[in-house]
């Protein structure tokens, strides 16, 4: 528990100084898709379900809290809880329609409502169509906090990530995350002990749209601009590669999964198609020879080791539900 | 097994023409059956004579084509799996059914949660079900598993595994319980206990078995239906139904045909 602690002590310390070093744009995209990332890990990690068309929340709430921000000029929390709640409202309507089925069906509805709205922000003219919706003001936070330069917002953006992460934590350890495990290891059997899954399978889809929402509109104000990109069919396959490379089914190992994917994006744009080579060939690999992803595979070696030591130590769960630490 | 008013007053569990069809095939034609309250009942007969899509019925895990079912007096025929569950009549799987990336006490918490009313609230911690811990680990106990409540279900041995499905169920404190093959695929050491568990369960309330194996059944039920074909063949003690000679030629009939 104390080793835990300090551990976190050491991540706050760098993520507090990381700036200095590093470009805070950068690091506010990771930040970003940590909180997307961990919004689709409640969903696939905890509740088994795999939804094909993510962006449709995170591009979504990217165009509304813009447009609220472009239209409105409230303070910047406001314009956030917008995103949020049209994304959650949105997540209602698709869990809705989509939970009726499960598996593959699932994955497909969700996948073709995403491109369904993704043709409707297209077609919109508040979204600026291809041109993307431009020049979003960042006001101030709760209209006395300014952080218009990307030094000082990135401490905004970092707060909000750890209340979003904090957050994420508690449902997973709640009562309610504790059903949506057992759905997730076998949804008939819970059925059979007096509960409905579909209404908690629904509760889960409408916290997670939530959440990506709130990661898409965050991105739209870090970079002042909203385009069809957030809402396409890449960023929703991106946050599945994020999800396995990290690790299916850890706490922590999508949140690694995003930054590594979004530095590697980053140290790559220069050239160009490679990009997309190179991320397929790393999902490849992760497929054939970890297929716990690196924190699943970390674990389990601390797992190992631990035996090793203390024979009689018990194996814990190979999906580190218990054990968030790493 | 004619039903006066008198008669079902006996009955936890009673269905009257039971008929589900795949297609048009029935695999369950016509079936009335009558659980006695406080019983032990074993449903059994060859491979294929319709126990499983049987049971499934009667715990609404599949809906019926024809017939209608009746649980302490109310109708449940039309009700879902959640909604039998909350009356209390609770069925475990063939398959063992726990949640595997659970630890034991979780597995047993779950169950707990289903009459605790906090089981939606994602922004509580795991203080919230605290009080649960008591009973859960009390049931626990009660299986033998009071050791392995820290271990994730997936690491415990087949025949705990059962257990732990045994604590899970009757955290719900059902009238009746119905068993999907509690002992399939279990070796000698691991059939005694569990038997001993069912025994002991069984007090002060209805037990409905699905069960392949019959010395289990001559030594734990009161009373046996045998189905063939998806019908009724016969119902009795194990005494009767033993020497009953549609019975024996069914069973050796089964043989005869593999």
């Amino acid at each position: 528990m104390n080793m835990r602690l300090l551990w976190l002590g050491l991540l706050a310390v760098v993520l507090i100084v990381a700036p200095f070093f590093t470009y805070p744009v950068t690091l506010m995209t990771i930040l970003c898709f940590v909180i997307f990332a961990c919004s689709f890990n409640l969903l696939l990690g905890y509740t088994g379900l795999l939804c094909f068309g993510h962006a449709m929340f995170f591009g979504g709430a990217a165009y509304i809290t813009g447009h609220i921000l472009k239209t409105t000029h409230v303070s910047l929390e406001l314009a956030l809880l917008g995103g949020v709640g049209a994304a959650s409202l949105l997540g209602l309507l698709v869990g809705w329609i989509s939970l009726r089925r499960s598996g593959i069906q699932f994955a497909m509805i969700t996948f073709a409502i995403a491109q369904f709205i993704y043709f409707i922000m297209l077609q919109m003219p508040f979204t600026g169509g291809e041109d993307g919706m431009q020049g979003i003001p960042r006001t101030k936070l709760f209209g006395i906090i300014d952080a218009s330069t990307s030094f000082e917002y990135y401490y905004v953006v970092l707060a909000i990530a750890a209340l979003s992460v904090a957050l994420f934590y508690r449902i997973v350890h709640s009562p309610f995350g504790e059903i949506l495990r057992a759905i997730r290891d076998n949804e008939p059997r819970v059925e059979s002990l007096g509960f409905k899954p579909e209404h908690y399978k629904l509760l889960a889809f409408v916290l997670s749209a939530g959440l990506a929402g709130l990661a898409g509109g965050l991105k739209a104000t870090v970079y002042q601009f909203a385009t069809l990109a957030d809402v396409s069919f890449p960023i929703s396959s991106e946050v599945i590669l994020m999800t396995l490379l990290g690790g299916l089914g850890t706490l922590t190992g999508p949140m690694v999964g995003a930054g590594l994917i979004i530095l590697l994006n980053d140290y790559l744009s220069s050239f160009g198609e490679w990009a997309l080579i190179t991320q397929g060939i790393i999902l490849l690999i992760v497929i054939i020879f970890f297929r716990r992803g690196l924190v699943g595979e970390l674990n389990a070696l601390r797992r190992k080791m631990r035996t090793k030591a203390s024979p009689k130590a018990p194996a814990s769960a190979e999906f580190a539900s218990r054990s968030p630490g790493a | 097994m004619t039903s006066t008013s008198d008669d079902l007053a006996d009955y936890a569990l009673t269905a009257r023409g039971l008929t589900k069809q795949f297609g048009g095939f029935a695999a369950v034609n016509n079936v009335d059956l009558s659980i006695r309250r406080g019983s032990i009942h074993a449903l059994i007969g060859p491979n294929g004579a319709g126990k499983t899509t049987c049971f499934n019925l009667l715990t609404k895990t599949l809906a019926p084509t024809r017939g209608t079912i009746i649980f302490e007096g109310r109708n449940i025929t039309n009700l879902r799996a959640a909604d039998v569950a909350r009356l209390g009549l609770v069925r475990s799987f063939q398959i063992s059914a726990t949640f595997a990336h659970l630890t034991a006490l979780e597995n047993v918490r779950v169950a707990l949660q289903s009459q605790y009313g906090k089981s939606f609230q994602f922004w509580r911690s795991l203080d919230a079900v605290a009080p649960l811990n008591r009973r859960a680990e009390e049931l626990l106990e009660r299986v033998g598993l009071a050791n392995a409540r820290h271990l994730a279900a997936s690491d415990l041995s087949y025949g705990k595994k059962r257990a732990l499905e045994i604590a899970t169920t009757l955290a719900l404190e059902p009238q009746v319980m119905l068993l999907d093959e509690p002992t399939a695929g279990m070796g000698h050491e691991d059939i005694e206990p569990i038997t001993d568990l069912i025994r002991e369960a069984a007090q002060g309330r209805t037990i409905l078995i699905v069960e392949h194996n019959l010395s289990v059944v001559s030594t734990l039920c009161d009373r046996i239906t045998v189905l063939q074909h998806g019908e009724l063949l016969t119902e009795g003690t194990y005494r009767e139904v033993s020497s009953n000679p549609d019975v024996i030629s069914a069973y050796m009939g089964g043989v005869d045909e593999l």
